[in-house]
């Protein structure tokens, strides 16, 4: 694939490497935010090829993981409700909720799909129309503008059959509490590449000159990630700490203009609360006022949400980096892939889940 | 392993020596069907106590039965797919050739095959009528019998359409021994040709994520390779076709059953670019996406060149190559070794592998 | 949150009052909404996430960005490992100066 392949070239990977190895004289922690940059660093065995120096803290920029609890068990809800037509992007399925799943709820009879893109749901929405079609918009800001485009079309072609049950989280906020939390121990950010491709980089100057840390929008192929980490280094070796985009072939810094006004129009900023992390002051979106009656909580005024996060899961401080997985008390024992306590170990980028699989193999070995 | 119980419901839940295989989900899911983990563990943790000493279940493909002298490879198999028709291939073909090829890797010549199709009330005539022709071409193409079936139907909304059971024999030779446990430290790790090209074209077609590719399924029936390897006089150690769950699913299977650790190359993985590019665009791993009509070997190194000349030599072998090896280090896990040179843990499936967004 | 893969863009067409394309992933074709990216043309490459353009591909850049990592270690290739161990060990940039990264 154009665009993809060449970024994979092994050649050009252990040159990146070897300038790595070369550059880094003393430790540094950087933080890569995005889950699919996890995703990519994992599945590639980046980590293992840095220098020991360097660690690489995995950030909690997994949708999956920092969708609330509250929002999850309300999608459960509604989900399970007969004449529901429930979609989803597939790496919610398994996300477990204050007791159940959707698998669970979907092997009950709720009518669950994955799809693809919202736009199919929309359309399922049309060929049903006895039938209410909530479609669950998770993401970041990569994803929201497919949600808005959603919505916005469901007003504008009168489908009245279709809801969003939204839970949109942004980037730069989840950066400053980072931050801020007196336990951070984050040099540098990875920042995460296709959020830029939608929003430009215009954010980030600001918070790299207020906590004076490197942020170096990365993209996600392997020369990408460690390009990003490369450039990433050498400003810390060097003391600098500004924006720099290591990812120009899908990023600019004006990012994606009619992106940014249908995300204007759409949706207005509210407080989120991050899974596992807490409150995060305006670092969410919700429906604006235009398109409140495509809400799903809304359209369905689900009650009784009782939400009873496990006591032993300790996913917040992992998504803050403050812990590693295996330091968690119910790590491979109460919590692991097959029971996951919190989202971070079944997510397919969470932490934990990535943590399970490596460590096994070094008990085995040792 | 779990206590044998005395009657249905009898079943106690907290006798169980495992840790909570099943005890998280009081009712089936998709995932238990999926050919991974929790396909395995309801096997291990629900049928077969349940069957007590009446389960003289083995681990392969198909099991070998033997009977006056003669041995016999019996496999069953059910056939769910949808849409029933799909690039390449529909649930006819996969109804023959999976239950042939899962006779085949046990290294016997399939012979016979009973179906019985489950359908749903309303399923149009000429619909089912299709299933059929393309089952029949399949059995023809295949050179075995079909010698018995049965046809139920279910009411509508029940049964998606139609689904296929077969069973098959087929007679064993003598000194074939081919079974999952065999596989050694040293041996090689074969695979007959490209690998995720069923499942990326069963997904082209699946509601939710239409996507155009060239992709056709490879649904085949394999045991003219068969014979053809074990003819080389090779002592060929484990065969399996990795169909749900893929490559990985089976190479997990064979590393635990013989508790030897496998390692694969990810640069000689065979991938189409397309399967590779509609992974990617999915989000999906090729080694856990599903084919019908390959299959992975394992056999001592010393044996690989005259085998792989005569898998070049065939139809469904033309593109055979080496993958990977068994190992002593972990054993029962399977350990690719990526493009970059670093490691990742190619873990055993829990349940169907879902397009992700992330 | 951002597995957004690139095309090419074969055909375009107005659906439900919305420009939509048929994109080519190498083979792979798919229908993506081109809300966002509205004046793309046939050929061009767009990065695409749950079925919508969100970005065009920069050509140039990506261009620039692999004949830069092709660059690398070339200094390195002419003077031998010696050069850059002794630089490294004496605490000094390797290599020292000409070009910043």
């Amino acid at each position: 694939m154009k665009y993809l392949d060449e970024f994979s070239n092994p050649d050009l990977a252990k040159k990146l490497l070897d300038q790595i190895h070369q550059v880094t004289t003393q430790p540094w922690a950087m933080m890569e935010v995005c889950g699919g940059q996890t995703h990519s660093i994992i599945r590639h065995g980046i980590d293992q090829l840095l220098p020991d120096e360097l660690e690489l803290i995995h950030g909690p920029g997994c949708p999956v993981c920092v969708t609330p609890l509250e929002i999850i068990d309300r999608a459960l809800a509604i989900a399970a409700r007969p004449g529901v037509i429930f979609c989803s992007f597939g790496d919610m399925l398994r996300v477990p909720g204050s007791s159940q799943d959707l698998f669970r709820i979907k092997s009950a009879g709720g009518d669950v799909r994955v799809v693809y893109s919202p736009l199919d749901a929309l359309n399922l929405a049309r060929e049903n129309p006895d039938r209410e079609v909530v479609f669950f918009g998770i993401g970041f800001e990569t994803t929201a503008p497919a949600n808005a485009m959603t919505v916005y079309q469901a007003k504008r072609l009168g489908i009245k059959n279709f809801s969003l049950l939204v839970s949109h989280v942004l980037v730069p906020p989840a950066v400053a509490a980072i931050m801020e939390s007196p336990t951070c121990r984050v040099q540098g950010f990875l920042a995460a590449g296709h959020v830029c491709s939608v929003m430009g980089t215009q954010e980030y100057p600001p918070l790299a000159d207020k906590y004076q840390v490197p942020i170096v929008v990365t993209g996600f192929e392997p020369l990408d990630i460690l390009e990003g980490i490369r450039k990433t280094v050498i400003q810390l070796e060097e003391g600098r700490y500004e924006l720099e985009n290591a990812y120009p072939r899908a990023v600019s810094a004006e990012g994606n203009k009619a992106a940014k006004e249908m995300l204007n129009d759409v949706f207005e900023v509210t407080d989120r609360s991050w899974r596992g992390i807490g409150m995060i002051p305006q670092s969410g979106w919700k429906l604006s006022d235009k398109y409140r009656e495509f809400d799903a909580e809304q359209r369905f005024q689900v009650t009784d949400i009782h939400t009873d996060e496990s006591t032993l899961c300790r996913s917040g401080e992992v998504l803050q980096g403050l812990i590693k997985p295996h330091e968690c008390a119910a790590f491979g024992k109460e919590c692991t892939p097959r029971n996951p306590l919190g989202a971070t170990m079944v997510s397919s980028e969470g932490a934990c889940a990535a943590y399970y699989l490596y460590r096994r193999l070094e008990l085995v070995e040792s | 392993m779990a206590q044998p119980a005395g009657e249905a419901g009898d079943l106690d839940f907290d006798a169980w020596v495992c840790p909570a295989p099943l005890r998280d989900s009081p009712t089936i899911v998709m995932g238990h069907g999926g050919g991974g983990a929790l396909s395995a563990e309801l096997i291990e943790h629900l049928f077969l106590p349940a069957f007590g000493e009446a389960a003289d279940a083995q681990l392969g493909d198909s099991a070998i039965v033997e009977i006056g002298g003669t041995r016999l490879a019996f496999s069953t198999d059910s056939y769910v797919v949808k849409p029933l028709f799909f690039p390449g291939g529909s649930i006819g073909d996969l109804a023959v050739n999976g239950t042939v090829n899962d006779i085949a890797m046990s290294g016997a010549s399939p012979l016979v095959l009973s179906t019985a199709f489950i359908i749903e009330e309303g399923t149009e005539l000429a619909e089912l009528g299709r299933v059929a022709e393309a089952l029949g071409a399949a059995a023809r193409k295949a050179g075995i019998k079909l010698v018995t079936g049965d046809t139920k139907v279910v009411d509508s909304g029940n049964g998606d359409g139609v689904f296929v059971n077969t069973a098959g024999i087929g007679v064993l030779a003598d000194g074939v021994d081919i079974r999952p446990e065999r596989a050694s430290p040293g041996d090689v790790v074969i695979v007959s040709g490209e690998i995720g090209v069923h499942g990326v074209a069963v997904m082209s077609c699946r509601e939710g994520l239409e996507f155009g590719t060239t992709v056709r399924s490879d649904s085949a029936p394999l045991h003219g390779l068969v014979a053809d390897m074990v003819a080389t006089g090779a002592d060929i150690h484990a065969l399996r076709d990795p169909t749900r769950g893929g490559v990985a699913a089976s190479l997990n299977e064979i590393a635990k059953a013989s508790k030897v650790g496998v390692t694969l190359v990810e640069r000689s993985l065979p991938i189409p670019q397309t399967v590779r590019d509609a992974c990617g665009l999915l989000g999906l791993d090729p080694l856990y996406v599903a084919n019908e009509g390959k299959l992975l070997a394992i056999l001592p190194a010393d044996d690989a060149d005259r085998v792989l000349e005569a898998m070049h030599a065939h139809e469904y072998g033309w593109d055979a190559c080496i993958i990977g090896s068994c190992i002593d280090a972990h054993p029962g896990m399977v350990v690719a070794q990526t493009g970059l040179g670093g490691t990742r843990v190619v873990d055993l499936p829990l349940g169907e592998q879902l397009p992700r967004i992330c | 949150m951002c597995l957004a893969v690139p095309g090419r863009v074969v055909s375009i067409e107005e659906r439900d009052l919305t420009p939509m394309a048929e994109v080519d992933f190498g083979g792979v074709k798919k229908d993506v909404c081109l809300q966002y990216i509205p004046d793309i043309q046939i050929g061009e490459y767009v990065m695409v996430h749950v079925g919508f353009a969100i970005q065009r591909m920069d050509e140039a850049a990506a261009l620039e960005t692999l004949a830069n990592f092709d660059k690398l270690g070339i200094l390195e290739e002419e003077f031998g490992d010696g050069f850059a161990l002794a630089a490294k060990q004496a605490g000094e940039p390797y290599p020292p100066e000409e070009e910043s990264r």
